[in-house]
């Protein structure tokens, strides 16, 4: 940002404080994550950066970490890793069926105490989940679900929900409902029109909310650690036990594989969002 | 000219006015069976749920259940002297009753919390009853008093008539450190011992300052974010959607790895020169873990709604300010600042509600001195098994977040909530 040739000192040196001041922020949001890269590497079994790696010393770094994660011996993140995408897959797709149906009855206006009923479906986002957790749990222990993957499963869906219900709901607020009913009036029936019409059109709200709920099953542990056995351990839970207890590099290997993950997704994110708010014309 | 010649009729013969109701009322009904599905699926294993952890907070029914015909006979007994014969008669009869169950542990055990001493007195009352020491055909009441001195005293029979309701608040006092003492009224524990009074003031207190910490960082990154040209804040808006969409859990290591002790941020401490190698600050494991690590994770909170609302503003506005002669920092105060106030409400009441009932990562950098109440529940839930007491402190927990959900929600509508 270039400031005019007019300005007075003391606002170039306050615009210069906020510049720095913004520097800092963006640098303590994004520095912690970079940390975790070179430590997964580290050849020694301590969370800390050795002498041998301060000097760039190439014996100091190794993927013996790495090769731990996948082929170690009584190593539990393998269970983890597919509990974990098995768990996710089907909770984001439980969230996203239940999800964009509220999301299409919501935002027609004949839809009776749309805000009470709105207030409900999004409890779950707000609650603490400390509360959902125990809430959830004293249910499935009730139907005996606890320490199943259907009843971690339906404890994803209920978290998972409220995303998919905002960004569906948003993505519908710029929905012309003239091409459903020109579509009916075609004779098409009311499914077919779905597929064919409404779907497509709302996509991007869809998968960028089930990306949503893909992250919160997937990342989520409070309600899990209530809810899990030893056989349903998901990624969140082995590294919660792992940085309780015995802090071992191979979680940082984990949380590098994490953050790629997550790099991944957010790009797919964006990319939606973009192409959604081009389609509803609000590229500013 | 009557009014039913004005009505417009449809093709078949039904006033139209009947028919457009009855298609409204058809498509309420459509809109309503959409929602149904997902409206159902969460009162069934969420909403009714959270209404039994009520149930299950107030419950003292177990006491209730195991001496009626002692609750019945004491309905006419006034509480101040010694109880009549017919109380004795029918605590006689229950306790025979619960010895042929096994069950008169648990009721000493119960009674013993009421006031201490029941336990011993109730074990020696069942190895008389045992031995078939007692004579029926006597007087009851006579030979319980000659069991244990304690059986004499009114204050034990109270403790019992007081356990006597199927419901009780005893778990939610519990919650606020207060209990219900002997003569019905509310007392205070000891001092050194108000453990959850500090729990609940230290939950505010870091809610409320890691509010106070977002906010600050927040909003000049979010106004730089605003006001920047596309292509560079795209750019920077990845420095806080990456931390957004990372796991909480790697996030929370990072900041351990970080704060501990031979760290990073303590090597750079000694590296300038501010601590001595030998003398490096514990920065994790206490309240500063806590609030640096959910300063950094709820930061992104706090950012996203500030910047949609930034985002509206014109910076024609600024310039309209400072052109009509204000400086540029009144331009900002009087005209830029009132039209954020949208978007600060709504950033710090969800980081507050967020950082209200956090769990993990205070459970991780937090120590003894950075854990909060939701620690505590969990605490309960697993460790003492006190289900209906951590029940209670949830609830607790829940109605207050729920008063800020309804602010919230006036405020600035659960439906115009963003993500991203």
């Amino acid at each position: 940002m270039a400031l005019p040739t007019y300005t007075e000192t003391r606002y170039r040196i306050w615009h210069y404080f906020y510049i720095a001041i913004c520097t800092f922020v963006f640098f303590f949001l994004i520095a912690p994550l970079f940390v975790i890269f070179p430590l997964s590497f580290n050849a020694e079994e301590f969370l800390v950066f050795s002498e041998g790696m301060k000097r760039l010393d190439p014996d100091a770094f190794s993927f013996r970490w790495y090769h731990e994660m996948v082929y170690g011996t009584k190593n539990p993140w393998g269970l983890a890793a597919k509990n974990s995408f098995i768990i996710a897959i089907f909770a984001t797709i439980g969230s996203i069926i239940l999800g964009t149906l509220a999301a299409l009855g919501l935002s027609s206006r004949h839809m009776p105490y749309k805000g009470l009923i709105m207030a409900v479906l999004i409890s779950p986002m707000i609650v603490p989940l400390i509360i959902s957790g125990v809430a959830i749990f004293f249910f499935m222990a009730k139907v005996g679900l606890a320490a199943t993957h259907t009843g971690i499963v339906m404890a994803h869906i209920i978290l998972g929900t409220p995303f998919v219900v905002i960004t569906v709901t948003a993505t519908l607020s710029g929905f012309d409902h003239s091409v459903t009913r020109a579509a009916s009036s075609l004779g098409s029936n009311p499914v077919n029109t779905f597929m064919k019409i409404t779907l497509p059109l709302i996509l991007p709200g869809v998968i960028s909310g089930g990306l949503f709920a893909f992250v919160t099953s997937f990342d989520e542990v409070v309600v899990v650690l209530f809810l899990a056995g030893l056989e349903n351990t998901t990624i969140p839970v082995q590294m919660w036990t792992g940085l309780r207890e015995q802090l071992s590099p191979t979680i940082l290997a984990v949380a590098t594989c994490l953050i790629i993950l997550s790099t991944l997704i957010l790009v797919t994110a964006e990319l939606l969002r973009r192409r959604s708010e081009r389609l509803r014309g609000i590229n500013r | 000219m009557s009014s039913e010649t004005k009505q417009i009729l449809t093709t078949d013969g039904i006033p139209l006015e009947v028919s457009l109701k009855k298609a409204e009322k058809k498509n309420k009904i459509k809109a309503f069976l959409l929602v149904a599905p997902l409206l159902l699926f969460l009162f069934i294993t969420y909403v009714f749920p959270i209404g039994e952890m009520f149930t299950r907070s107030v419950d003292d029914k177990m006491i209730t259940n195991m001496l009626p015909k002692t609750f019945k006979a004491m309905e006419k007994w006034d509480g101040k002297e010694l109880p009549p014969e017919e109380v004795f008669d029918g605590f006689y009869s229950d306790y025979k009753v619960l010895i042929e169950n096994q069950t008169q542990g648990k009721l000493g055990q119960r009674l013993n919390k009421e006031k201490n001493g029941f336990n011993s007195i109730t074990k020696k009352l069942m190895r008389q009853i045992k031995r078939n020491k007692i004579d029926e055909s006597q007087s009851i009441k006579q030979q319980i008093m000659k069991i244990h001195k304690r059986w004499r005293d009114v204050e034990y029979w109270q403790a019992i008539k007081r356990t006597a309701p199927p419901y009780t608040m005893a778990k939610y006092l519990k919650g606020m450190d207060m209990y219900l003492a002997a003569d019905g009224s509310i007392a205070q524990v000891d001092e050194d011992r108000r453990i959850h009074r500090i729990l609940w003031l230290r939950t505010l207190e870091i809610a409320l300052f890691v509010t106070i910490f977002c906010f600050l960082m927040g909003y000049p990154i979010a106004h730089l974010l605003a006001t920047l040209p596309m292509k560079y804040s795209n750019l920077l808006m990845i420095c806080v959607l990456l931390p957004f969409w990372t796991s909480l859990l790697v996030r929370t290591a990072s900041w351990m790895i970080l704060l501990q002790q031979q760290g990073v941020v303590n090597d750079f401490f000694v590296m300038i020169g501010l601590v001595a190698d030998d003398s490096r600050p514990e920065m994790m494991y206490n309240k500063v873990g806590t609030y640096v690590a959910m300063t950094q994770i709820l930061l992104p909170f706090m950012v996203l709604p500030l910047y949609s609302v930034m985002k509206t503003i014109s910076p024609s506005l600024m310039r309209a300010g400072k052109s009509l002669g204000g400086t540029p920092f009144i331009a900002f105060w009087k005209v830029y600042f009132p039209l954020t106030i949208p978007g600060i409400g709504a950033g710090c009441l969800l980081v507050f509600i967020l950082a209200i009932g956090y769990y993990i990562t205070p459970a991780l950098v937090g120590g003894a001195s950075g854990t909060l109440i939701s620690n505590q529940i969990a605490y309960h839930m697993k460790t003492t098994l006190d289900w209906s007491f951590a029940s209670a402190m949830g609830l607790m927990l829940l109605s207050g977040v729920l008063v800020i959900y309804w602010i919230y929600n006036k405020l600035v509508g659960v439906d115009n909530i963003k993500l991203g």
